[in-house]
């Protein structure tokens, strides 16, 4: 590098070097893709098959593919009085979909976004109590062992009676019994692998540490930041991912099951209308969002804890 | 109680009695019954004394030092500090463990600084900082004091670990086997180190060991204690070598290897493990 000259990381020679590392991690999974896809064809190229091929999944669902992110109830000039630009017009009159899949695994995410963080919260605190207090523990852990096998469905029906009791209360915070049944399925199916990982991370502080506060005389504060908190954190987190793949999970099962809005109900309603090819891109849509909601708190996670020696 | 008395020269130390265990036994209640593990075990330590407390695995030598430490208390017997009970932990009596202990989600500066807060409770930042930074400096590392744990060899973190204990300015130190985990060169280094720090600050300071090289170049006196259950103290030899120590004067003294055989045959004949005498 000479002297004074602006040099870049993204020289075409690090690029080209980067991929050439990556190439190990991508090409092989490229390949295993292609000779599934490969099969997925084979088997399904007959004059009836079972499901329909890749190719033509591809061509039915072109739509969906290209606008992912459109949706016929959004205007972009006036959204109160519906009022297009002339180029959204055109869109509106080419496209023949409803909504993009983009979009209906917005709605879903939105509610799973809420259902996660009122049960990481819940979660960490009731985890944090559990695990800090011998008698508690001891009270309430087998009744969550109990209620943690309870599958995510299961308590969908006691949601929505329980909710119809309430039905002005929710209908006041915007709420109404099926979206509130489903946000409250995915609390209750996330909140137990955060409830336990924390307990247990909590009651898990090493001896050694704890002598350590005992004979700096820690305060009970003090303690609780500077060493349960930070020792806890890998457990805690371990929890959190594991929550979020069982929120989305529950979600997808819970709007098939009360139907109206996002992804799992469109998968319900494309097998009712026979639209398989539209089905098995909804299916990919879905395996790809839970793998990066995983991979986002893998990312949180690695950010904030620092692991141990 | 036999002496072997070896000492050639008066060390007036000072007289006064400042930790003393006082005909102290530890009995814990086991499902099996009662399981007796130090019994009527008594010793005067005076003001900056190097203690070293040798014997077997399972005798009972950590259980007193965490007596001393104050995280147990005798079923019977005392243990006074300046004629004041030992009732819990203290950062008067720090202690450096085996394992280290340090925090791995803080730096060494960080260690140290967390003890230097909460001692230090009167003075401003800046002189905690102060003092925490002169800790590092003394046990060399001032280069590596913002690594964390995991990026510092075993001998880097024992020094952080005794520059932790150091820098309050603990009445007692106890040291538990503090160098049982790391090779001969690092340990011996290390050895230097802590009496250079200790003849600096004369804490008093008792420690357990299970080498005798190790006993012998740094205590005072040297604790041996029988096998458990029920384990006593058996002996308490004098150290009758000058300070400073001097590995290789130390070697060359006949002395040396009259105490040395001494405690081995303690050890391996008097208390062996096998020993069917009782």
């Amino acid at each position: 590098m000479a002297a004074g000259r602006l040099s870049s990381k993204f020289t075409p020679n690090k690029i080209g070097e980067w991929f050439q590392q990556q190439a190990k991690y991508l090409v092989p999974p490229a390949i295993a893709l292609i000779f599934l896809l490969g099969i997925w064809q084979i088997l399904c190229s007959g004059a009836k098959p079972p499901l329909p091929p890749p190719t033509k999944v591809w061509q039915e669902t072109q739509e969906y593919i290209w606008h992912p992110f459109f949706d016929r109830n959004y205007f972009d000039v006036n959204q109160k009085e519906k009022i297009d630009s002339p180029a959204r017009q055109a869109l509106k009159e080419k496209v023949t979909i409803e909504q993009g899949l983009g979009v209906k695994t917005m709605t879903s995410l939105r509610r799973v976004a809420i259902g996660y963080t009122a049960s990481a919260i819940v979660g960490i605190s009731l985890g944090i109590a559990i695990g800090t207090n011998a008698f508690l523990y001891r009270a309430f852990d087998p009744i969550f062992q109990v209620l943690r096998t309870i599958p995510p469905l299961a308590w969908l029906p006691i949601a929505m009676s329980a909710f119809q009791g309430v039905n002005e209360s929710l209908k006041s915070v915007g709420l109404d019994v099926t979206e509130a049944a489903a946000l409250f399925v995915i609390f209750v199916t996330s909140i137990w692998p955060i409830l336990m990982n924390t307990a247990v991370g909590v009651q898990q502080v090493p001896q050694d540490y704890r002598n350590v506060s005992r004979v700096l005389r820690l305060s009970k504060i003090d303690y609780f930041i500077t060493i349960l908190m930070p020792s806890a954190a890998p457990y805690i987190f371990t929890g959190l991912r594991i929550a979020v793949g069982l929120s989305w999970l529950a979600i997808v099962a819970a709007e098939m099951l009360t139907g109206g809005v996002g992804i799992g109900f469109f998968i319900w309603d494309s097998y009712n209308s026979q639209k398989s090819s539209e089905l098995i891109l909804a299916l990919f849509y879905i395996g790809v969002v839970g793998f990066l909601l995983d991979k986002l708190i893998y990312y949180i996670s690695k950010f904030t804890v620092q692991s141990d020696s | 109680m036999q002496t072997l008395d070896l000492t050639d020269n008066d060390q007036k130390k000072n007289q006064d009695p400042f930790l003393v265990i006082d005909g102290v036994s530890k009995v814990y209640q086991t499902a099996r019954g009662p399981y007796t593990v130090l019994e009527d075990v008594n010793l005067t330590v005076y003001e900056g004394e190097f203690i070293c407390v040798i014997g077997h695995s399972g005798c009972g030598k950590s259980t007193l030092l965490n007596m001393v430490a104050g995280f147990n208390r005798p079923t019977a017997g005392e243990i006074c500090l300046k004629s004041k009970p030992i009732l819990r932990p203290g950062p008067d009596r720090m202690v450096v463990f085996q394992n280290y202990s340090l925090l791995p989600w803080m730096s060494a500066f960080e260690n140290v600084y967390l003890a230097v807060k909460q001692v230090y409770t009167d003075k401003s930042k800046e002189e905690k900082i102060a003092i925490a930074k002169k800790s590092l400096e003394l046990v060399g590392l001032t280069e590596a004091m913002h690594k964390k744990p995991k990026e510092l060899s075993g001998g880097m973190r024992q020094r952080v670990s005794i520059a932790r204990a150091l820098s309050i300015r603990p009445e007692v130190l106890i040291l538990d086997e503090p160098f049982g985990a790391l090779d001969v060169m690092t340990r011996e280094e290390l050895q230097e180190e802590l009496l250079a720090i200790w003849r600096e600050n004369r804490v008093t300071a008792l420690m357990i060991t299970h080498e005798i090289d190790e006993a012998l170049f740094l205590a005072d006196r040297i604790v041996m204690m029988s096998n458990g259950p029920a384990a006593h103290i058996a002996e308490i030899i004098d150290v009758p070598f000058a300070r400073p120590r001097n590995r290789k004067a130390i070697a060359d003294d006949p002395r040396y290897y009259t105490l040395r055989n001494y405690i081995l045959e303690f050890l391996y004949n008097r208390f062996a493990l096998a020993d069917d005498a009782e």
